[in-house]
């Protein structure tokens, strides 16, 4: 357990410092840990634990929105599983049910099952539909077709800049949206 | 979409880089200064003696007191933008002001007074303080809770509160130089008074704005 939080730390050092590559391991990694969590809490709720995906993109949205927020000299797992928890109780509630969530769900979590037995997440697709034109066409560039930042400025005849641009408002949009709903 | 490709698409946004929340919120914090002042000069402006009041420690005392209030909170509401934070270890901050109030009451007492005791904590402005450290405070507010929605608080509602403790510290600073209530008992009966609404609206409106 200490090693693989030392070993997020690690990476989320190298992602703050500009390493895309640490930066995806580092969310492939944490996401079996926030399933797992999901499910659980939605079990205590109550609730369908193939559920769970919504709740996980809704995390790693809040986490990459809010990184700036986490101190390069602190551990990363307390954060994250603060922003999770808080996420967590924040979509129970949304379904309807006042539940507490205790942050050691997170802490213990060993990986969870595979992700086949969940249903997909259908939340971010369908807010994607309501997003700005060009940042929809970006944003579905970059995370259906797996194009790079470079082949969407190209497809779109856009600066590679202004790609950049769109792809960060459009996932900030994205996560208010999920919030109003 | 699946979360692979979400993860995918979160990882190609990695370079943009955000603003830290402090400079967020002292920006935000310097655009409404100037409003809340201008109300303050429109409405009361400093009092015509201040050149004397200097002189007497208990009209200094005021600053210190709001200002023990203002600086404290806004460190703490930094510290609360941070999803892992807690009020736990940064609580004892609030308590400097009542702390310089309690000393200056003190000293006060044992000094030979020319007014009584209720007399001097009735004051004469009291209408005045209850009304002008809101308003003056909400400009403020606003200001820091747009900075803290930068931020990423847990609890919402004491982030909020807690920014209503800095707005109201500050507005209670400017309102000081126009009182001409110097008694710490006054200070402690009224700016308490006037402060506690704006921590009530801050910590309304933070559960509202304050969740990510």
């Amino acid at each position: 357990m200490r090693e693989r939080d030392e070993e997020w730390t690690d990476l989320m050092r190298l992602a703050v410092s500009g390493d895309s590559a640490a930066y995806h391991r580092l969310l492939k990694a944490v996401t079996p840990v926030l399933r797992a969590a999901a499910r659980r809490g939605l079990a205590r709720a109550g609730q369908p634990v193939d559920q769970s995906e919504d709740i996980v993109q809704d995390i790693l949205l809040a986490v990459h929105l809010k990184r700036h927020t986490w101190d390069a000299n602190a551990p990363f797992a307390p954060w994250l599983f603060a922003i999770a928890r808080n996420k967590l109780i924040d979509s129970l509630r949304r379904r309807g049910r006042r539940v507490f969530v205790n942050i050691d769900d997170f802490a213990e979590t060993i990986p969870g099952e595979p992700a086949a037995e969940t249903a997909p997440a259908s939340e971010v697709a369908a807010q994607l539909q309501s997003l700005p034109a060009r940042q929809r066409d970006v944003l579905q560039s970059i995370a259906v077709d797996s194009a790079s930042i470079k082949e969407t400025a190209a497809k779109f005849a856009m600066s590679e800049g202004a790609v950049r641009v769109a792809l960060h408002r459009g996932l900030a949009s994205l996560t208010a949206k999920l919030r109003e709903q | 979409m699946e979360t692979d490709q979400l993860i995918r698409t979160l990882a190609a946004d990695n370079a943009h880089r955000a603003r830290p929340v402090g400079f967020v919120l002292a920006l935000a914090l310097l655009a409404a200064v100037p409003v809340s002042a201008a109300m303050f000069f429109a409405e009361l402006g400093v009092r015509p003696d201040v050149m004397t009041a200097m002189r007497n420690p208990f009209f200094d005392l005021k600053f210190a007191v709001t200002l023990a209030l203002a600086i404290p909170a806004i460190a703490i509401s930094l510290h609360l933008s941070r999803p892992e934070a807690s009020l736990h270890g940064w609580a004892w901050l609030l308590l400097i002001p009542a702390g310089l109030l309690v000393i200056g009451t003190a000293s006060e007492m044992m000094m030979p007074q020319r007014l009584p005791m209720m007399t001097r904590l009735v004051g004469t402005n009291s209408r005045t303080c209850l009304t002008a450290i809101p308003l003056m405070s909400l400009p403020l507010l606003a200001a820091a809770l747009v900075g803290l929605r930068h931020g990423a608080p847990t609890r919402p509602a004491v982030a909020g509160a807690i920014a209503g403790l800095l707005s109201a510290g500050l507005a209670a600073t400017l309102y000081a130089s126009h009182c001409t209530d110097d008694s710490p008992l006054f200070v402690a009966t009224w700016y308490t008074i006037a402060t506690a609404p704006v921590t009530a609206i801050g910590a309304v409106a933070g559960s509202r704005v304050l969740r990510f």
